[in-house]
């Protein structure tokens, strides 16, 4: 960490010493400019930070201007052009989290290491913040410190953690009890319940033969597992049919695996429990298109799965399941990298992944012309994502009707569902597309639920009259997030922070979203510090019509939909909160007064202008 | 071969192959308000002042290809509040004081607040701490007005091959950044002879020098409102800085 500080000298900044550390990093990616995304978090893991000098060597080692580096660095998350500390720490701030207490607990940490939240402390040893749902809604609290997970957090531990980070004692020395994750399986289907043996699925696949293989896809009725529930055999088709660039015979196959909705966790235990069935997946994929080259995108939260999947690979080609002339098949080769994401949920949108796979700002992309035709590197691309790559395989190995027998005529087979919030058991429960809500409910242990978010803050929030609704694509689709809200839960506080996730997501492309989202979220924060009125509703519910309308993406469409479904059927929530049902002004002498408090260390009444009115952060 | 052609508010408007909305109503003089577009480059489809309905779906006219048949609506009450709305919220999210800016009565996003009768910001501003770069000999960059249109990324990338100019951050965040380790555009390649300098619709590319050449009163849209100027809209091009 001397080196840090080395660079913080700014003109006496040692360029040599810069250059011996960015050489074997630069060396390990070929300064592939396609790999940036992926040369940044690595350089940032030796140094802490992107320094910009560092910055200046990236560019030109990758023969990019330097401001197209510092704009991709800028974009994500978990990338700091400042120092941001040597521990950084990072609460988990999905709505989930705050329920099981994160907010306590990031205060109890600052507390315990003199920090205010978003600061880095003066000796530059730490800073604590809040990132988006880090996808461990089943044993939160969560936190990532320097990008490790670590589970269940309690009082007991945060203070455990301020005396490790004080004693500057290295994560390997960490209790690792701290970093444990579990899977949490409680109901398994057809897919969790069964054992499929590394390479079945590819056997499988090519004994069918490509057209075979796609009329069973095409049988199956799969549809994609990750929202949109597009039918896969027809992008599969459409990639297939597509035609390359010239001079060119490159087809991709892409795992989107940047699990980032809010409250969903199943492609996580998918990744640690069936790693081998993806691949297969993966590679069946491969063989109904024509790709040679296949490519993981995993959000930057699930890092520490990377050890794992590597070995996994690696096995794979030893057995000969990877790489040149697969299950012996001479004309077949095929290999799969894993890319790192960086803390950006757009990225999820496939067309923002893949401009993020090529190392550039997550920013969804024009459409048409789509993926299946020109997808990354404008070749023929497939995205599918974790859990419908995997059903694939099974579809390779058990046929087609097979899989159309299970479910519902629109929605075939099973889905995963990540349920987390107040149920007594939380995790991953299988069912066949079709199940009611209520019977996840009672499976669960969700006694007194009053509220389910159905897949994630973009999804469907169901009131308790609803439960009887099916998870299915033809009633309630979803990605696979069920969030569960007793009766107790104030649903206002719940849609204001979906609408702050939103505004810290937006990729701020578009005017709608980018402003939008922002404006959304300042109007929930007024409401909720008691200065709200009719007239902020009537704000929310008019931009929710401009951003349905004009946004550039799936983000911005779905951004106020859990506004729009609270404001709905969660009525009093927030009318309980309006001062008036005109207008108030935004404005808090009181408030306002907070910087000056602050900085003469007083709080006694005659600092206050006048008593603040209840709620607010 | 018949010349294909879809229709814009009931006008039927001819196109030509790989030509998008935008292309065909800037060809045939029809006004689609729109920021972030320029005919010389690449369409990116940002601002989204563009969105108009083809066949009752919403798209960007500057990105969205021409089809035959197609039923665009355009000058609607609905799409003009919602243009209206966007530009709200530009104005609230930078910092824009037009009685005091160099760019008044050439600047777009005044000329189209003016079009569509926007009266006031109307949503709370947001006052970003956005520093002006005034260390270029010829060139201010005042970074409050920028609207983030990428036209002075496209112009410095596709036409002037510097790429001086990028965006960084996300969200609300997202700011214009040059191509500088100091951050400051006297430490780049940029000059005044650029295409990129001379591509900003609004203020915030600046020569040095020039203040107010032409008076108030003879500016580019103090004479004629914006929807009346579409011949000049649809024939920007590298000689944008003669016309002015």
């Amino acid at each position: 960490m001397t080196i840090v500080d080395t660079l913080e000298d700014g003109p006496t900044c040692d360029q040599d010493r810069l250059a011996d550390l960015l050489q074997p990093v630069l060396a390990r990616h070929g300064s592939d400019p396609l790999r940036l995304l992926q040369i940044l978090r690595d350089v940032q893991d030796d140094l802490g930070y992107l320094p910009p000098a560092a910055l200046t060597s990236i560019a030109r080692a990758v023969g990019l201007p330097r401001a197209r580096v510092e704009g991709v660095a800028g974009f994500y998350a978990f990338l700091h052009l400042v120092p941001a500390g040597r521990y950084r720490v990072l609460f988990s701030d999905n709505i989930i989290d705050r329920m099981l207490g994160s907010e306590e607990l990031l205060d109890r940490l600052c507390n315990r290491l003199w920090i205010e939240p978003g600061k880095v402390s003066e000796d530059g040893l730490v800073s604590v913040d809040r990132t988006s749902c880090t996808g461990m809604g089943d044993q939160g609290p969560a936190l990532l410190v320097n990008g490790r997970p670590l589970t269940r957090m309690s009082a007991e531990r945060i203070d455990r953690l301020a005396e490790l980070i004080r004693a500057q004692a290295p994560l390997e020395d960490w209790p690792a009890e701290y970093f444990a994750v579990e899977d949490n399986i409680r109901r398994r289907d057809v897919l969790l319940g069964t054992r499929w043996p590394a390479g079945e699925a590819i056997g499988a696949a090519i004994a069918r033969g490509e057209e075979a293989l796609l009329a069973e896809m095409s049988a199956s009725n799969l549809r994609g597992r990750g929202g949109a529930g597009f039918t896969t055999h027809v992008k599969w088709e459409s990639a297939r049919r597509a035609p390359c660039r010239e001079g060119s015979r490159a087809r991709y196959v892409v795992c989107n695996a940047d699990e980032g909705e809010p409250g969903t966790f199943k492609d996580r235990v998918l990744l640690t429990a069936h790693p081998d069935l993806l691949f297969d997946g993966m590679t069946v994929a491969a063989l109904a298109i024509g790709a040679c080259r296949g490519l993981v995108y995993l959000r930057g939260e699930y890092a520490y799965l990377l050890p794992e999947l590597r070995a996994t690979l690696e096995a794979r080609r030893r057995s000969g399941l990877l790489g040149e002339a697969i299950c012996g098949r001479p004309d077949f080769t095929f290999d799969i990298d894993i890319h790192l994401g960086a803390g950006a949920y757009v990225c999820g949108e496939e067309t923002a992944l893949l401009e993020s796979l090529e190392g550039k700002r997550g920013v969804p992309r024009n459409r048409p012309p789509f993926p299946v035709s020109e997808g990354y590197l404008r070749q023929p691309t497939v995205v599918n994502n974790v859990e419908t790559l995997c059903k694939a395989a099974v579809i390779a190995i058990r046929g087609g009707d097979w899989f159309a027998g299970l479910g519902t005529r629109q929605s075939t087979g099973s889905k995963l569902l990540s349920v987390s919030g107040d149920v007594d058991r939380p995790g991953i429960y299988e069912y066949p597309f079709g199940v009611p809500v209520n019977q996840v409910l009672k499976d669960c242990g969700a006694s007194d639920a009053q509220a389910v978010q159905v897949s994630g803050p973009s999804g469907t929030c169901l009131a308790r009259h609803e439960f009887s609704r099916r998870i299915a694509f033809e009633d309630v689709p979803t990605a696979g997030a069920i969030m569960v809200f007793a009766g107790h839960r104030d649903m206002f506080e719940v849609a204001r922070n979906f609408a702050h996730f939103f505004a810290h997501e937006s990729c701020g492309f578009c005017t709608p979203c980018r402003v939008g989202t922002a404006l959304v979220a300042r109007c929930m924060d007024k409401i909720a510090n008691g200065h709200g009125s009719q007239y902020e509703i009537n704000e929310i519910f008019r931009i929710h019509r401009l951003l349905h309308a004009a946004s550039h993406c799936g983000l911005g469409q779905t951004a106020c939909n859990a506004l729009f479904d609270t404001l709905h059927k969660f009525r009093p929530a927030y009318e309980r909160r309006l001062r008036s049902l005109d207008f108030e002004p935004g404005f808090d002498l009181d408030r306002a007064l907070a910087a000056a408090r602050q900085m003469t260390g007083r709080d006694d009444p005659a600092a206050h202008f006048e008593p603040t009115p209840a709620g607010g952060r | 071969m018949d010349a294909r052609s879809l229709s814009i508010d009931g006008l039927p408007v001819p196109f030509d192959d790989g030509q998008t909305i935008m292309d065909a109503s800037l060809a045939a003089g029809i006004f689609i308000p729109h920021l972030c577009h320029h005919p010389q480059f690449t369409p990116q489809g940002s601002c989204k002042l563009c969105t108009v309905r083809a066949n009752g779906r919403y798209v960007s006219a500057c990105t969205m290809p021409a089809s035959e048949g197609m039923e665009v609506e355009s000058n609607t009450p609905e799409l003009n509040d919602k243009r209206r709305t966007m530009l709200q919220m530009l104005f609230v999210e930078g910092n824009h004081f037009c009685p005091s800016c160099e760019k008044s009565g050439d600047c777009l996003l005044q000329a189209l607040a003016y079009e569509l009768e926007m009266l006031g910001p109307h949503f709370p501003q947001f006052y970003p701490d956005r520093p002006v770069d005034a260390s270029h000999p010829d060139v201010l960059l005042d970074f409050n007005r920028c609207i983030l249109c990428e036209l002075c990324v496209r112009a410095s990338r596709d036409v002037d091959g510097k790429s001086v100019f990028a965006l960084s951050g996300r969200g609300i965040g997202k700011h214009l950044i040059v191509n500088a380790e100091s951050g400051r555009l006297a430490d780049t390649d940029f000059s005044l002879a650029d295409k990129a300098a001379h591509v900003c619709p609004v203020g915030v590319i600046i020569a040095k020098r020039r203040g107010f050449a032409v008076p108030i009163g003879q500016r580019r849209f103090d004479g004629e409102p914006i929807s009346r100027r579409v011949d000049w809209l649809a024939r920007r091009r590298a000689d944008d800085e003669e016309e002015q």
